[in-house]
């Protein structure tokens, strides 16, 4: 080593930043940039067919023929079909007890699983199957199930000797619309019974044991501690249970594709009924717009429970 | 107000015993704390006392009454938890007034007992508040009036203090103390702090490894630990405990510094105890090389090597050595605890 060669000179002066560092240096710019691939993504399968699906409840378009703008006039229609109407009744029946059911037994379910149990992860894990099958194959299973001649359940009922027939199901209005719900109700609870578990979960268990000393029965203590902590989360779980089960397609379509004349269809699969097989696209895009308000209503319910929450537990907004 | 018996409380998690055979008895308005390093069993001790715990032998007894199978709700107790574990979703009137409420009590009688545990502890300006809205030591406070307002025969407190400031925790361990005295409630107090059961109790239980290594006052277990698990744990900066044996006029130890004994010393003696404060400086005593000076104002800590033993005092003198310098202290020979090899505390 040659004692001529210079020493490294640091001046601890930062380097010069170049335009383009200093572009993404640039907040709005950054929050532009790194926004566009999803925003992107929203605009392309999301606003854009919402949009084309508003513009065309408004157009008399059927398939192969570019519909004109005819207004209201497919609502005005609809206002006076009775099947439409039908549909908006059994959407809201099918919603509103499907709901209640998976939510009754969903919170039962996640409070027995709250407990120590033997073999606990394996149990959750099992309670998970009906959610992971595809809606589709257990559908299928369903319409099995319900098969007017080799329906099991029918096969035990004769078995055990408590029935001489087999059960109508699916084959007359009002039993068809109960196995629909019972379907739902059956593929809705682990969603809601691992969600409201995480919920619990939550829950410091020095509560219950304030509780406890402070001389709260079971009951009291679900209904002072439990289920005021879990209000929260089930605001959130129940709308999107809401907006799940109000949107429903594939259970129906497949177990009984609206029928028996028209008494289990839902807005969705009446919707998809007369757009597509029917090929009345406008009026099937002014079924599917219909929903919106119901949806509407269920975000607004979320939004209560969401505002709710902060006021109790979390932090700020005081 | 009532006395607590624990009679050989057994305690075991499946096959782990935690607690082997523990007896305490507690006066009518004593205030008590079980004092031991984490796992020693104390915290389990005190939920059996209060019922979140089974008891798996012995008995526990509240006011004569043995409630081992007596549900929590019915042994008329109250217990401040550690994470003050207060209702988030009620106002600190709701949480005061909750276990009334549970046992329907007349609204203008709830009220009045809120009113009343708000006074003595300062909350009246906080009532319609949530529990996030407070601060850590307006919290432990609600949780102490969740606990007054019930009038319970026993305060249970699980570490209360242990989530607080250190300048917190002196005030409401003066607090804690004096809302006692007022109420003359016997109290049952949890703690890994050692300064805490000095300064707050009248029993000290000292627990180690699911035993009571001792029970006394708590002067009585700083003059005359039992054994030398009590001496290292009461009296802060710690007793110095040197083992070693008596020979060549004194106690030699294993390190190899020779000190002074008392007269009419046991032979027996493997452990040499002596306390930091109860060494002076003095030109016949002991000589050690200085490791570190400590000041802290009132008094300086000297840590020092005297052979390859090291031993610490504390002296009201300002020690103005520097490391490395040589120091000779002396032990007072009248406070000089000496123990057996068992452990055990040797008579003098």
């Amino acid at each position: 080593m040659s004692a001529t060669t210079a020493a490294p000179v640091w001046t601890k002066m930062r380097p010069k930043q170049g335009a383009l560092s200093r572009l993404f240096d640039w907040k709005p710019f950054l929050a532009f940039i790194c926004l566009l691939p999803a925003a992107g993504l929203l605009m392309t399968f999301l606003t854009y067919p919402l949009g084309l699906g508003i513009y065309l409840a408004f157009t008399d378009t059927t398939i192969g023929r570019p519909g004109i703008w005819v207004g209201l006039e497919n609502f005005i229609w609809l206002a006076e079909d009775p099947i439409f109407w039908n549909a908006v009744f059994y959407s809201v029946f099918y919603t509103g007890v499907a709901t209640i059911g998976k939510f009754a037994l969903g919170l039962w379910l996640a409070l027995l699983l709250n407990q120590h149990l033997p073999m606990k992860s394996l149990l959750r894990a099992i309670i998970l199957l009906p959610w992971i099958v595809p809606t589709v194959l257990s559908a299928i299973a369903f319409w099995w199930i319900y098969d007017p001649q080799f329906s099991i359940i029918s096969y035990l009922f004769i078995e055990m000797g408590l029935r001489e027939t087999n059960i109508d199901f699916i084959n007359t209005a009002w039993p068809a619309r109960w196995s629909l719900i019972a379907a739902n109700i059956w593929r809705g609870i682990p969603f809601v019974a691992i969600s409201l578990l995480a919920g619990l979960q939550t829950i410091s268990p020095s509560l219950y044991e304030a509780a406890l000393l402070d001389g709260a029965s079971g009951w009291q203590r679900f209904r002072y501690i439990t289920f005021p902590m879990l209000l929260p989360i089930l605001a959130i779980v129940m709308t999107f249970s809401i907006i799940f089960t109000f949107t429903d397609f594939q259970l129906v379509y497949a177990i009984t594709r609206g029928g028996p004349v028209n008494s289990t269809h839902l807005l969705a699969t009446l919707a998809f009924q007369r757009g597509i097989p029917g090929g009345q696209l406008g009026e099937g895009a002014a079924i599917a717009v219909s929903m919106i308000p119901f949806l509407v209503f269920a975000t607004l319910f979320s939004y209560f429970g969401l505002a709710r929450r902060k006021w109790q537990q979390g932090e700020g907004n005081d | 107000m009532a006395t607590v018996s624990v009679r050989q409380a057994l305690k075991s998690f499946g096959t782990t015993r935690i607690l082997h055979g523990v007896d305490v008895e507690i006066a009518d308005g004593e205030f008590v704390v079980l004092v031991g390093p984490s796992g020693c069993g104390k915290s389990t001790l005190l939920r059996m006392i209060a019922g979140l715990e089974n008891i798996t032998g012995g008995e526990i007894a509240i006011d004569g009454r043995v409630v081992n199978n007596v549900p929590p709700k019915d042994r008329d107790i109250a217990m401040v938890f550690q994470n003050y574990a207060l209702y988030p979703h009620m106002t600190v009137r709701q949480n005061m007034a909750f276990s009334m409420k549970l046992a329907k009590a007349p609204a203008a009688i709830m009220e009045e007992e809120v009113q009343r545990a708000a006074k003595i502890l300062g909350l009246d300006a906080l009532l319609d508040r949530f529990p996030r809205q407070l601060s850590g030591g307006q919290r432990q406070r609600v949780a102490m009036g969740r606990a007054i307002v019930r009038h319970p025969q026993v305060f249970l407190f699980d570490e209360p203090l242990s989530n607080l400031d250190a300048k917190l925790r002196v005030q409401m361990r003066s607090e804690i103390r004096e809302l006692q005295q007022r109420l003359a409630t016997t109290t049952i107090y949890v703690t890994h702090d050692q300064i805490e059961a000095m300064t707050m109790a009248d029993q000290i239980v000292v627990m180690n490894g699911g035993r009571i290594e001792q029970a006394g006052a708590p002067l009585a277990l700083y003059d005359k630990p039992a054994n030398l698990f009590v001496a290292g744990f009461i009296g802060s900066p710690a007793m110095n405990l040197l083992p070693g044996m008596v020979a060549d006029g004194g106690f030699r130890t294993t390190g190899g510094a020779l000190l002074p004994l008392p007269p009419h010393a046991h032979t027996n003696v493997a452990t040499y105890g002596i306390r930091p404060e109860h060494m002076s400086l003095s030109d016949d005593g002991v000589e050690g090389t200085i490791v570190l000076v400590e000041p802290t104002g009132s008094e300086t800590q000297v840590t020092m090597r005297m052979g390859e033993t090291v031993v610490t005092g504390a002296f009201r003198e300002r020690v103005q050595g520097r490391p490395g310098d040589k120091l000779r202290v002396l032990p007072d020979l009248g406070l000089v605890h000496l123990f057996g090899p068992d452990g055990a505390r040797l008579p003098s």
